[in-house]
């Protein structure tokens, strides 16, 4: 195996382009250097992305924020500006692992990384996040719900490196949060896990929303029928209920030892009923 | 493997070391360098005891690779008492009984001591969240939280 440390993005993808066997990106290294443990790992390149400038950056523009793919998750609260625009994708991101998880974790590894259950992912896809992506010919950008295609599997060809996540710049009165369900109160991984993202206007009327389900599918999904249930409403108990429902009936869970196929169900529903309730109070809601 | 030179700062000291591209950051400080204070309780980042400081950060140093330390500034627990002269951390977790059998001490000094110096008042519950990724099966962790709040007193310049 050999280890390397390019300072550019062409060079990392280049590197990767070249590799004729099993070649994985470092970031944070979190989810990678558990998976080298395992005595069947295989892999004959490391690219540790840390050194490329620019990619430790929170970058924040007329267009949103761009947020480099080295930027730890502990710096994401850190910043804010950041907090105050997209506080559902910064507590989703300060959920992930503990205080040394998050000295490391990146958002961009735990997209790659695919796991259904990935906290960051349902909070970035509700805020409707895009990756640019840097790969052997040129840069191209993708919706962050295109990138997971599978448990463990993603969109991205050979060479391919994701360089930012970006989010798009904040209406005024919008709000987003994201909820997980853990049988403990940190330190595990999501049995269920939901987020809303939404806008209002003066008179506290939901005029856009984007409601989005974690751990109940192979991927994470973006619910319509669960936006749709609030669009136009001031988030009356009406409005949750048909919200509850249309995110449990979005959900198909697998069943395990962390949670039943009912359990995920139900649950789906419940977390999404406070998730955009707090959304909305975020939002400048009453 | 061909191994590759790593020259980095621990504990304000220059080292320079040699290691395999696939070697952590915990093999390198103990079976190279003979720091033997960070000890390895799982190697997949769930117990903490390998904790280390790295650029300002609290890391699992099993999720490190050594190489990765090239350029860093690197503290571990050796680092922690100045001299012959404990770490306020260190001396509270003596008196109020904060460990049994070690193992996992080192690793909670070092989290403890970068909680304080981002936030030197910290609640019982940001104390508790700070450390959750800190395992110890020994002692029940009131008493850790204890020397934790008294020594942050102390540093605050607070007399009990
Ligand atoms: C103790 C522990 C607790 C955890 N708890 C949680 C949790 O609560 N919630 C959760 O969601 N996850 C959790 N995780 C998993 C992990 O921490 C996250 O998925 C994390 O965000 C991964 O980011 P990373 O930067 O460390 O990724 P890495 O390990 O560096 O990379 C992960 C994968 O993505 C690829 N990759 C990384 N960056 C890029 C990039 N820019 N472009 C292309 N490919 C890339 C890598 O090649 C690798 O395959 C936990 C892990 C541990 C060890
Ligand atoms: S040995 Fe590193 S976290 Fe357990
Ligand atoms: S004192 Fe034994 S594990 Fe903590």
């Amino acid at each position: 195996m050999r280890y390397e440390r390019p300072q550019t993005l062409e060079d990392a993808a280049a590197l990767l382009a070249a590799a004729d066997a099993p070649a994985f990106v470092l970031a944070g290294g979190t989810d990678l250097l558990v998976r080298m443990q395992n005595d069947n790992f295989e892999a004959d390149l490391i690219v540790d992305i840390k050194s490329i400038a620019g990619m430790g950056d929170i970058v924040q523009s007329d267009a949103g924020f761009v947020i480099g793919a080295a930027v730890p998750c502990a710096a994401l609260s850190e910043d804010a500006a950041l907090v105050a625009a997209w506080p559902g994708v910064v507590e989703a991101a300060n959920l992930i692992g503990s205080t040394q998880i998050q000295g490391r974790c990146t958002v961009a590894g735990n997209l790659c990384n695919a796991s259904p259950a990935a906290d960051s992912v349902p909070a970035l896809v509700a805020a409707d996040a895009r990756v640019r992506i840097a790969g052997p010919n040129g840069t191209r950008e993708a919706a962050v719900i295109d990138i997971p295609t599978g448990p463990g599997k993603t969109s991205l060809a050979k060479g391919e490196i994701i360089e930012a996540v970006l989010l798009p710049k904040r209406a005024a009165q919008a709000g987003d949060a994201y909820l997980r369900f853990i049988p403990r109160t940190e330190m595990d991984i999501a049995v269920v896990g939901v987020s809303v993202n939404l806008t209002l206007d003066a008179g506290g009327t939901v005029t856009s929303a984007r409601v989005a389900l974690g751990a109940v599918g192979p991927t994470v999904m973006l619910v319509d029928a669960a936006a749709e249930a609030i669009i136009g409403t001031s988030l009356d108990d009406a409005a949750l209920d048909a919200l509850a429902a249309a995110c449990s009936a979005a959900s198909t869970p697998i069943d395990d030892k962390r949670g039943t196929v009912a359990f995920r169900t139900k649950v789906a529903g419940v977390l999404a009923r406070r998730a955009a309730q707090t959304a909305y109070t975020r939002a400048g809601g009453k | 493997m061909a191994s590759i030179a790593v020259s980095t700062t621990i504990n304000d000291d220059d080292v320079e070391f040699l290691c395999q591209p696939d070697e952590t950051l915990l093999d390198v400080l103990r079976n190279r360098l003979g720091l033997m204070g960070a000890k390895e309780g799982c190697g997949t980042g769930d117990c903490g005891a390998c904790s280390a400081i790295m650029d300002g950060r609290v890391v699992c140093s099993c999720l490190v690779l050594g190489a990765e330390a090239q350029g860093r500034t690197i503290e571990t627990i050796e680092g922690m008492a100045d001299g012959g002269e404990l770490h306020p951390l260190q001396r509270k977790f003596i008196e109020h009984a904060a460990l049994q059998c070690g193992i996992c001490t080192p690793g909670f000094l070092i989290a403890a001591k970068a909680l304080l110096e981002v936030n030197p008042d910290p609640s019982e519950t940001e104390i508790r969240f700070w450390l959750a990724g800190n395992l110890c099966r020994c002692t029940g962790y009131d008493k850790i939280v204890r020397a934790v709040q008294d020594a942050a007193r102390e540093m605050r310049g607070e007399t009990a």
